[in-house]
């Protein structure tokens, strides 16, 4: 009796390309990253993807799976199939390099652009800063904190694909996070960075990014604070935009 | 959307709020007394307080609308930004023209 097997359809070729059908046999707690790893080794090897760490914790192997942009290391093939098939593609809003490997520069040059890089105000010569954890504050920025830059609420998020200008919610949560940082130094200039055109204010909150974020994070509400802040700054006249 | 406009929109969204509640509920209250074109006109006519509630309501209404479309028009359409700003002043001036004269025709005297 022939082993039971899945049909799998993977994106081939850069933006221009197309899905091509694969048949991989199905296995026990198969994961899509599983399925992709056997068509490269058993099938194809030009086939070019990108993982790293197979734990959720690197974010690097993020791909659209059945039209949903997933981890595909912690996606189980039980849990993402549909109508017995698999298909996989690049992520979303995204240039294409080739097969399932997206261009991620856009998506980094925008995290620069909503100055996403901490900018210390001490040096090391002064004494330690004591953030107390019941702040606040920090708690505002121990909710958004976890984000490893996967892209996967930006291959989501409905404006990012409308707006190409917009910052996206990765970036603009990164700023949220550092808005709330007492030690960092750059929160004027970040204010205004994450407030120009395709800023927060551009985002919808259709809440994508949270329904998708596999860290459970909610970049809506980092974005709705920016937001009340940006909101504050303009009407004391701190902003001009 | 600039920064700006993003403000001009909450703020005119905040204070529709109210007006629109009012607005309805003299919906209903007209619709259920019963009162007649005459019976509303001969309250609002002459009256300080309905040209005051209508004309915010339209001023508002206005702004708020010419904002949203702009962004409307230049995400999912193929205009450009300053054709999507043409285009959203022209709808905003046409509300306020149309909804003025409309406040006029029932408040004058």
């Amino acid at each position: 009796m022939a082993a039971e097997t899945i049909e799998v359809s993977i994106w081939r070729g850069d933006a221009k390309g197309r899905y091509h059908d694969y048949e991989v046999p199905l296995r026990e707690n198969q994961t899509v990253l599983d399925v992709v790893t056997f068509v490269q080794r058993h099938i194809d090897p030009t086939l070019s993807y990108r993982f790293s760490c197979r734990v959720g914790m690197c974010g690097s192997c993020a791909m659209t799976v059945n039209g949903r942009p997933r981890w595909t290391c912690r996606t189980h093939v039980a849990k993402a199939i549909s109508r017995g098939g698999l298909r996989i593609g690049p992520l979303e809003n995204l240039p294409v390099i080739k097969d399932l490997a997206a261009d991620m520069r856009p998506f980094f040059d925008k995290w620069q652009r909503a100055r996403g890089a901490f900018v210390p105000s001490r040096t090391r010569a002064d004494p330690m800063a004591r953030i107390r954890p019941g702040e606040a504050a920090r708690i505002a920025a121990d909710a958004a904190i976890e984000c490893i830059n996967c892209g996967i609420c930006y291959a989501a998020c409905d404006t990012v694909r409308w707006n190409p200008a917009y910052l996206g919610p990765a970036a603009l949560n990164r700023a949220w996070t550092l808005l709330n940082d007492e030690r960092d130094a750059a929160n004027r200039e970040r204010l205004a960075a994450v407030t120009a055109s395709g800023g927060c204010q551009s985002c919808h909150s259709h809440q994508s990014c949270q329904e998708h974020c596999p860290q459970g994070l909610n970049p809506t509400a980092s974005i709705a604070g920016l937001k009340r802040r940006a909101m504050q700054a303009y009407l004391k006249g701190e902003l001009k935009p | 959307m600039s920064l700006r406009l993003y403000v001009w929109q909450r703020l005119t969204a905040a204070l529709m709020a109210p007006l629109v509640i009012v607005h309805v509920a003299v919906i209903f209250y007209a619709s259920r007394k019963g009162l007649s074109a005459a019976d509303i006109l001969a309250r609002t006519r002459g009256s300080f307080m309905w040209a005051s509630f209508y004309c915010a309501f339209v001023l508002a209404a206005s702004v708020h609308a010419a904002i949203g479309v702009r962004e409307v028009c230049s995400e999912w359409s193929s205009l450009s930004e300053r054709q999507s700003d043409i285009l959203g002043t022209l709808l905003g001036c046409s509300l306020l023209v149309l909804g003025l004269r409309a406040v006029a025709a029932v408040v004058s005297p």
